[in-house]
């Protein structure tokens, strides 16, 4: 493979043709190439999690992802959420529950919310807290962040019961 | 950087064996780390993400075999794996968040040899074995073989993990895992124990297995101790006496994470309570 | 309906949780190059050379140097003895020397590899007591930026009264702020020679003085412009100025825009840290506890540069006492020069250090008096009418006792302290178990005469068309300035929280209403706005106005009111409350206006096999004189607290020949969500008559308690007094070894 590569990827939903090395990280590929600037680095290690996107379904931290290691793949990122005049539920309840403060890990942290919400996860804190494990957040103390996936846990089970 | 993207097995020992000052990369999640930070720049890189073949977990009646692009988090999912190596499961969830466990791979840990790599503990108690390929054919290791110190191993040039094999033991009397990391979650280890104990009927060892990580340069059992008790009952007196064996065969390091002391402190504290856990 | 009081959302939260919000590297600056720093591998000595590499391409590539400034080569604060670019002596490890720029970020580091700097190196001085001892000079004729003492009555005849002396010396570290967005600034200048500056920062008035010096030109040709922060937490106060005049001078001589991010491992190498500190107690008690004498000397650790110190100290020798009264007290605060990088402004400025000392001695009296910790708190606590240490008379507002009162009912402290005691008597058990009290008060806003000096101004205005406008120079950094100072502006103008406009900090646009800093921007800046709000109300009655108010006849009122004048505005400066006094040079006299209270029980688990601590439960009440928005200040309860449960547990900034060796959150530890306990929150509400709607301030207070909480319940649990932070499970292995030997 040369040093430039011209590769697929399906991002939010629509296929991408990306041009550029081979060896550039998802995150900036995600940044730069295609303006979608959701995505945060805090650390450039995959400590903080807040470059964290989906990758083929999986959590993954885009800071350490090789843009090669995702052709033909699906990535999606906070982006494929909702908008500021049409927050998804999650996001509905991060705002009326307290769960940003300065908003630099927020995307991460939604996302693996949305992965943990989407997979059945439970309305107890601890499960919450073991899912949410890989996102630092220095504003919070993450208890805001918790209340906020437990009442869009009970919202779903409430929606999934009236059906 | 250059990257070479092989999408067979073959196709990929084959250009290791050309190119065998390649980085083999399959998860990356220490890779990338290095490379961020700005050392490892300019190096070629042999991708193995898309060898799908090496992603699977089988089974024969005696044994699993898992491919050395197996997930942590992959791990964690699998019956088979809860179920028969609970000890390296229970590793697994300690690697990092899920963001990190979903990248890293069993393979790419062994390979990174980090003295704290988290799995290598149980690896080492249920005494696995790692299956190497290269361009000239496969060959076994015992899996405490592989490590030759901090970051190095005694695989040869052209030669890259394909699987890991973990017979199935026999069910243990006891069997214990524990990180000492940092923090409670995303953490380093300071020290990692893991260890499997079969007594006979009248209470004496049949056979203890007890591994340490993060307290050498390499992962180690601690043979000194595992031989101590083999047909002795581990009473309070005999267990003071394996402890005190422990040295023998770990000689940790003061660190940005911790201090030698403390290190052998657990450390000796771990052995104990696994020791005496049944009294 | 009334918005004060209640937990309205962020104004800037859907941006946020979408991801549509702009943080500095957000904005793609067309045509930008990439600003990077070369750092000085040295702690102390001088340039000898520096020596660019001749078979690297350095075409495309701008360097700056000191030479290469207009204007004089300092970064303004309080003195200016610290250079932008050091151009001979350095100071500090990582002290910046060149600014190199480059169209690819990468290129641009790359570049930093190929300059070799020379130096001849001398012995540097990198602790306290190394300074102290003045054999290596750094600062003036003994090495101390600045000292400062309290007296209080008569010292010596209050330990004449003394039944029992106790003392103590007490030990805090580094801490590092660990905002998760590093440090950034952009900067280019516009046509007609405006320098603007755009970027991450608590303080866009710093920036806009801090770079007139550096580039001599008319104030209004210099702008600064916030971007959304994230995160600050004081680490973004100060070193702000250092990076927007690194990027200005790099944009000026490339004549392009220029940006400059950190990365986490400069953020952490380079910017400011808490103050270390060592702190000494000496207290003289009576046998039925009253204090009758505390003698207390303060140290603190300012790094190579006085920066932000002097007030760091003062603002730490005014909190030493603790919450308490003492009719005899002195205390002595003296800041040092090291040869490492300066340590600046983090939440709580100084008080937590010696808040952390001065609890602990608390629980050190109350053991050697075998006295209930909660007995000798409630007998000195401080209550209306009480005399602080600089004299200061509590007039109003004192909410101590009612705070302490809530925390030991609510975590039914007395109880558990015997359940615990019980539980710790058994040696089978796998753990011990502590729980740890403590109580604190933090002074709001501006040291002393610090506020009058500020001049703070606000303003509030009416367009014709009814959009009410906030201008302030107040930043949002996460803790919810904008959306609190829009509930004080629709309340004082009976208007709803909607219709409210804040505008974006940028200092062509808005008065100067100070930094946000000091937990003064609800108090301070708040009531500025109140007033201003209050004035426009009258302006609409003026014009015919009634309330309520439905939207269209409010829009009618506001084209009446404004009139030909297009917009209509009200600017309130601040001015010096009457009854208020302070002398600083005597250092007496109402150090603050008023002061926030805080108690907290902590109760945590220490394992007997790997001695890990862990926090079970927090439960804590806050005075914070009213809640404007009761949700946002229990985001800065609990975020502070945990911020402190780090500070006191884990956070270990390891250093050696001045360089920190764990500059990476690998291995710079912060809590998860797993080190984090639940916790419970009351707020109390002791209404100040100053502050908008009776608010203090909240922001640095709950960092101030958590930490001697923990050192608290850990002697609780193992009888362990543990006099320094962090306490680490590796510190109570070794002490535990050496209690049992």
């Amino acid at each position: 493979m040369p040093k430039k590569i011209e590769l697929e990827v399906m991002i939010n939903g629509q296929k991408q043709v990306y041009r550029g090395p081979a060896f550039k990280r998802l995150i900036d590929v995600l940044r730069e190439d295609f303006a979608l600037t959701g995505t945060k680095e805090g650390c450039g290690e995959g400590e903080c999690g807040s470059c964290t996107v989906l990758l083929d379904g999986e959590l993954v931290n885009s800071c350490l992802i090789p843009v090669c290691q995702a052709e033909g793949a699906r990535v999606e990122t906070i982006e494929a959420l909702g908008t500021p005049t049409a927050l998804d539920q999650l996001q509905t309840f991060f705002l009326t529950k307290g769960g940003a403060q300065c908003g630099i890990c927020t995307p991460g942290m939604i996302m693996s919310a949305w992965v943990y919400v989407r997979e059945g996860g439970g309305s107890d804190a601890a499960s919450i807290r073991e899912a949410l494990a890989g996102n630092l957040c220095r504003c919070t103390g993450y208890q805001h962040i918790v209340e906020s996936v437990i009442a869009t846990v009970q919202a779903s089970n409430r929606r999934t019961r009236k059906k | 950087m250059k990257v070479l993207r092989p999408h067979s097995v073959d196709d990929a020992l084959e250009l290791y064996e050309r190119h065998p000052d390649a980085v083999p990369l399959a998860g990356g999640t220490d890779f990338m780390v290095a490379w961020n930070g700005g050392s490892e720049n300019g190096r070629l890189i042999l991708d193995l993400s898309a060898l799908a073949s090496w992603r699977r977990i089988r089974d024969t009646p005696s044994m699993l075999r898992l491919g050395a692009l197996v997930t942590h988090w992959q791990l964690q999912q699998e019956t088979l794996v809860k179920k028969k190596f609970p000890l390296l499961v229970d590793a697994c969830a300690t690697i990092g968040g899920r963001q990190i466990q979903s990248r890293g791979t069993l393979g790419g840990n062994i390979a990174n040899a980090s003295p704290a790599g988290d799995t290598f503990a149980p690896l080492a108690v249920y005494d696995a074995r790692v299956r190497l390929r290269s361009a000239a054919g496969r060959r076994k290791l015992p899996f405490m073989d592989v490590f030759a110190g901090v970051k190095k191993t005694h695989l040869r040039p052209g030669e890259l993990i394909e699987l890991v094999e973990l017979d199935f033991p026999k069910k243990p009397a006891r069997q214990f895992f524990r990180k000492v990391g940092t923090r409670s979650a995303s953490a380093i280890s300071k020290t990692v124990a893991a260890g499997l104990l079969w007594l006979r009927r009248d209470g004496t060892v049949r056979e203890l297995r007890f591994a340490l990580g993060s307290m050498a340069p390499t992962v180690r059992r601690l043979y000194s101790v595992e031989s101590f008790l083999l047909g002795k009952k581990p009473t309070p007196r005999v267990v003071k006496e394996a402890v005190a064996l422990l040295e023998a065969d770990v000689d940790p390091i003061d660190d940005l994470r911790s201090t030698r002391f403390y290190r052998m402190e657990v450390s000796r504290n771990l052995l104990r309570a696994f020791l005496r856990s049944g009294s | 309906m009334p918005s004060v009081s209640e937990s309205f959302r962020r104004k800037e939260g859907p941006e946020k949780l979408t991801g549509v919000a702009k943080y500095i590297d957000d904005y793609p600056l067309p045509g930008c190059i990439h600003g990077v720093t070369l750092r000085s591998s040295i702690a102390r000595g001088v340039i000898k050379n520096i020596h660019f590499d001749p078979a690297f391409d350095w075409g495309p590539v701008t360097v700056v140097s000191a030479k290469d400034i207009p204007g004089q080569n300092y970064v303004y604060l309080i003195e200016v003895d610290q250079p932008l670019l050091a151009e001979h002596q350095i100071r500090h490890a990582e002290e910046p020397i060149l600014v190199i720029g480059h169209p690819d970020r990468a290129k641009a580091y790359e570049a930093l590899g190929h300059v070799h700097v020379e130096y001849d190196e001398w012995d540097p001085v990198l602790t306290m007591e190394e300074s102290l001892d003045a054999k290596r000079l750094l600062y003036a004729a003994d090495n101390v930026f600045k000292r400062i003492e309290i007296v209080k009555g008569d010292l010596d005849a209050g330990f004449a009264l003394a039944d029992f002396i106790v003392e103590e010396e007490y030990r805090v570290p580094h801490q590092e702020q660990a905002y998760i967005e590093n440090n950034g600034m952009a900067a280019w200048e516009e046509d007609d020679g405006t320098l603007t500056i755009m970027g991450s920062m608590q303080c866009p008035f710093y920036v806009h003085k801090a770079m007139s010096p550096l580039f001599p030109r008319e104030p209004d040709k210099i702008r600064v412009i916030q971007t959304t922060t994230g995160g600050g937490f004081g680490g973004k106060e100060e070193y702000p100025n250092m990076i927007a005049g690194h990027a200005a001078l790099l944009a000026l001589e490339a004549k392009r825009p220029v940006k400059i991010i950190y990365d986490r491992h400069e953020d952490m190498l380079a910017t400011t840290k808490r103050h270390p500190a060592r702190v000494r107690h000496r207290t003289g008690v009576r046998r039925d506890g009253t204090l009758v004498a505390q003698d207390i000397d303060v140290l603190m650790d300012g790094g190579a540069y006085v920066t932000l110190s002097p007030v760091v100290l003062s603002r730490g020798i005014l909190h030493a006492t603790g919450p308490y009264e003492c009719p005899n007290v002195r205390v002595v605060g003296r800041v040092v020069a090291t040869s490492t990088p300066p340590n600046g402004a983090f939440r709580g400025f100084g008080a937590p250090q010696t808040l952390f000392a001065a609890e602990l001695q608390m629980e050190k009296i109350a053991a050697r008096l075998q006295m209930d910790p909660v007995a000798i708190r409630r007998k000195n606590l401080l209550r209306e009418g009480a005399l602080t240490a600089t004299g200061q008379m509590l007039r109003e507002s004192v909410g101590a006792s009612t705070v302490l009162e809530q925390v030991l009912a609510r975590s039914r402290f007395a109880d558990k302290k015997k359940k615990y005691a019980r539980w710790n008597q058994s040696k089978r058990r796998p753990s011990w178990r502590g729980i740890g009290l403590a109580a604190v008060f933090h002074g709001d806003g501006f040291t002393g005469g610090g506020e009058v000096f500020l001049r703070s101004q606000a303003r509030v205005a009416l367009s014709p068309d009814g959009r009410i406008r906030v201008d302030a120079a107040a930043t949002e950094i996460g803790q919810g300035t904008t959306s609190i100072l829009a509930q004080i502006v629709a309340d004082a103008l009976e208007v709803p929280y909607d219709w409210v406009e804040v505008e974006t900090p940028d200092t062509s646009k808005v008065p100067d209403s100070g930094p946000t800093v000091a937990s003064r921007t609800c108090m301070i800046v708040g009531a500025l706005l109140h007033r201003a709000a209050k004035k426009l109300k009258l302006a609409l009655l003026n014009a015919g106005a009634h309330w309520p108010l439905g939207r269209e006849a409010f829009e009618r009122a506001a084209a009446r009111a404004c009139a030909s004048r297009g917009e209509l505005d009200f600017v309130e400066e601040f001015e010096k409350p009457g009854d208020i006094e302070w002398d600083d040079v005597s250092y007496r006299g109402d150090a603050y206006g008023v002061f926030s209270y805080a108690a907290m029980v902590v109760e945590l688990e220490i394992d007997k096999l790997t001695y890990e601590i862990t926090v079970k439960n927090v439960v804590t009440a806050q005075d914070v004189g009213k809640a404007i928005n009761p949700l946002l200040v229990e985001g800065q309860i609990i975020g502070g607290t945990s911020q402190a449960l780090g500070y006191a547990l884990l956070e270990n900034a390891i250093f050696d020949r001045g360089v920190m060796q764990n500059a990476q959150l690998t291995n710079y530890i912060i809590p998860t969500t797993l080190d984090t306990p639940p916790m419970d929150v009351t707020i109390v509400e002791k209404p100040y008559s100053k502050g908008p709607f009776g608010a203090k301030g909240v922001g640095e207070l709950p960092m101030d308690v958590p930490a001697p909480a923990v050192a608290a319940a850990v002697y609780d649990a193992t009888g362990l007094f543990l006099t320094e932070l962090p306490i680490l499970p590796e510190k109570l292995c070794q002490a535990l070894h050496a209690q049992e030997n």
